[in-house]
C-alpha cells in the first residue's frame, strides 16, 4: 500500500465513527459577508486569540506562583529569578488588558451593527457574561502578586459590594476571608482565578462560538438594505481563516512588543503598614465606573451616593445587556434610532469619565 | 433571511514554471518565518521552565560537604546528609571507623538506609543490600555499588570529599 492509501483507509476509518465529512462540508461553504465594516468582524477572534494566550501563560505562571503568605515572594522569584520569568508575567498582564480591550470593541460593534437582533440574542447575553467574567478575572488576578497596588485595588474594590444594603458587608467579607486583605484573601481569589472563573468562562465560551457557527456573521443595517444578490461574500476557508490568523499574527506581534519593552513591573511588597502610594488609580477598565462614583459622592455625600450609584450602574447595565428585547427586530424604526443613541452615549460618557478619571490624578 | 451567494471556486489557470518558482519562495519563506516564531516563543518558554535544572546543576558541581560537630556522632549510628542536591550517609562504625557514601539505590533511585543491627544497608523499595563498608551491592536488584566518598574527621567537624 502506498502511504495515500494509508491514509485514506485512516480518514475513512476515523470519518465512519466522527463524520468528519460533515465538517469539511459544512466548512467549504461556510461564507462570510463582505463590506466596508467587514473589519470588527475580526474582533471576537482577536479577544479569543488573547484568552488562548492567557491560559497559556497562565498555566506558565503557575508553575512558580506560590498562594498565601508566600505569594509575593513567589511572584519575586518568577520576575527576577527565573530565566524569561519577567517576560511570561509581562505577557499575560498585557494579555489580559489587551483582551478586555478587544473584547470592549468587540461588544461596541455588535451593538451598532445591530447584531443583537433576533436570532442572535443568546450571543448578545453570553456575550456580555463572558464580558463581566474577564473583569472578574481582571480583579482577581490584579491581587495575587500581593503588591502595594494589588493590596489597596483589592481593598478598595471590594468596597463596591460592601455598599450593597444589608446583605452587603457579609458579601464583602465572604469575598475578602476576612475583616482586612490578608493572605486568606490571596488563596481565595487564586482559587476563584485558576479554578472557578475558567470552569464558568469556558463552557460559556464553547456555547457564545457555536452560536457564532450556527448563525453565522450578522449583517449590518446598511447592508440589510440592500437586496440580497448586491451582496458579497467571501468563504471562510481559506479567505476569511487567513485573515482571521494574520489578525491573530498582528495581536501576536503587538503583545510581544509591549510585553518586552514596557515589561510589567512589580511593586513593593505589602507590609500592613505602609500608606497607599500616591497616585495610586484603577486599571483603566474600571476607571470609568470609578470616575463615576466619584462625580456622584461630590453631588450626594455619604451613603446615600454609594447607594445612588448602585442603582444607576445597575439600571444602566440591566437596560444594555436587554437591549435587544427592546430593538428586537430589523424593521423597528424609532427604536432602532433610540438604542443608537443609547450606545453613543454610552461610548461618550465610558471615553469622558474616563479621560476625566486620568486627568485629575495628576 | 438573507440568501448567501457562494462563490464559484477560482479556476486556476496551468501554472507557468515562474509561477511555479515563486510559490515555492512563498512557501520556503513562510516556513522559514514560521520557525523564527516557534523558536522565539520555545525557548523562552524552554529556559523558564529549566530554570530549577540550572540551579540545581549549580549545587550538584560541589566536591566537597563539612558536617560542623559530625566527629561527636556516637559509633554505631548514621548521619544522612546533602551532599549537591543527593542524599548521602555518614556512618560511624562500632570498630571507630568512618564510611561516608551516597544514599541512593543504584536499582531505581530509593533513599537507602543503614541498619546496624544487621551489619548491612537496605533498600526498603526492592529489597537491595549494600555492604556498610565498602558499598558493594551484596543481594536484591542493585546492578552497582553505592559509591564511597573520602572522609576526614578532625575535632570541629567531619570533611566528606568527592573521591
Amino acid at each position: 500500500m502506498t502511504s495515500k492509501t494509508i491514509a485514506n483507509s485512516l480518514y475513512g476509518w476515523v470519518d465512519e465513527r466522527l463524520g468528519l465529512s460533515d465538517v469539511a462540508a459544512f466548512a467549504r461553504h461556510k461564507t462570510v459577508p463582505a463590506h466596508r465594516h467587514s473589519f470588527w468582524y475580526y474582533w471576537g477572534g482577536i479577544s479569543l486569540f488573547l484568552f488562548l494566550v492567557q491560559c497559556f501563560t497562565g498555566v506558565l505562571l503557575l508553575v512558580y506562583y506560590r498562594p498565601g503568605a508566600d505569594a509575593f515572594e513567589s511572584v519575586r522569584q518568577i520576575t527576577f529569578v527565573m530565566h524569561f520569568g519577567w517576560l511570561i508575567r509581562s505577557a499575560h498582564s498585557w494579555s489580559a488588558n489587551l483582551m478586555i480591550f478587544a473584547i470592549m470593541v468587540h461588544m461596541f460593534s455588535v451593538f451598532f451593527m445591530k447584531a443583537y437582533r433576533k436570532p442572535r440574542e443568546f450571543g448578545w447575553f453570553s456575550g456580555m457574561a463572558l464580558l463581566a467574567l474577564a473583569t472578574v478575572f481582571g480583579f482577581s488576578g490584579y491581587l495575587l502578586p500581593m503588591d502595594e497596588l494589588s493590596y489597596f485595588a483589592t481593598k478598595v474594590g471590594l468596597q463596591i459590594p460592601a455598599a450593597v444594603p444589608f446583605i452587603g458587608p457579609a458579601i464583602a467579607n465572604i469575598l475578602r476571608g476576612g475583616p482586612d486583605v490578608s493572605e486568606f484573601t490571596v488563596q481565595r481569589f487564586f482559587a476563584l482565578h485558576v479554578v472557578v472563573l475558567p470552569a464558568l468562562f469556558l463552557p460559556l465560551l464553547g456555547f457564545h462560538l457555536w452560536l457564532v457557527q450556527k448563525h453565522g456573521n450578522a449583517l449590518p443595517p446598511s447592508e440589510e438594505l440592500k437586496h440580497p444578490s448586491d451582496r458579497k461574500t467571501i468563504p471562510f476557508l481559506p479567505a476569511f481563516l487567513r485573515k482571521d490568523l494574520a489578525m491573530w499574527l498582528i495581536s501576536l506581534n503587538v503583545l510581544a512588543l509591549l510585553a518586552s519593552v514596557f515589561p510589567w513591573s512589580l511593586g513593593k511588597q505589602y507590609d500592613g503598614l505602609s500608606p497607599a502610594p500616591l497616585g495610586i488609580h484603577p486599571e483603566w477598565y474600571f476607571m470609568s465606573p470609578f470616575q463615576m462614583l466619584k462625580v456622584l459622592g461630590t453631588l450626594l455625600p455619604g451613603e446615600a451616593g454609594e447607594i445612588a450609584g448602585l442603582l444607576l450602574f445597575t439600571l444602566g447595565i440591566a437596560l444594555w445587556v436587554l437591549i435587544p428585547f427592546y430593538d428586537a427586530r430589523k424593521d423597528s424604526g424609532q427604536r432602532a434610532r433610540t438604542a443608537h443613541y443609547f450606545g453613543i452615549v454610552a461610548v461618550v460618557l465610558l471615553l469622558a469619565t474616563t479621560a476625566i478619571g486620568y486627568w485629575t490624578i495628576q | 433571511m438573507s440568501s448567501h451567494i457562494v462563490l464559484e471556486p477560482l479556476k486556476t489557470p496551468p501554472e507557468t514554471p515562474g509561477e511555479k518558482a515563486t510559490r515555492r519562495g512563498f512557501l520556503v519563506a513562510a516556513g522559514a518565518a514560521g520557525l523564527c516564531y516557534v523558536g522565539a516563543l520555545g525557548y523562552p518558554v524552554y529556559r523558564y521552565l529549566a530554570s530549577p535544572m540550572e540551579m540545581a546543576s549549580s549545587a550538584t558541581a560541589i566536591t566537597e560537604v563539612t558536617l560542623k560537630d559530625a566527629q561527636k556522632l556516637a559509633s554505631g549510628s548514621v548521619l544522612m546528609f546533602k551532599f549537591g542536591t543527593a542524599p548521602a550517609m555518614l556512618i560511624h562504625h562500632l570498630d571507630g571507623t568512618w564510611v561516608a557514601l551516597t544514599a541512593v539505590c543504584t536499582h531505581l533511585g530509593c533513599t537507602v538506609q543503614y541498619e546496624p543491627q544487621m551489619n548491612r544497608i537496605h533498600c526498603a523499595c526492592h529489597g537491595g543490600v549494600y555492604d556498610p563498608r565498602t558499598g558493594a551491592n551484596v543481594s536484591g536488584p542493585p546492578p552497582k555499588p553505592l559509591k564511597l566518598f573520602k572522609v576526614a574527621v578532625n575535632d570541629s567537624g567531619v570533611l566528606v570529599s568527592r573521591a
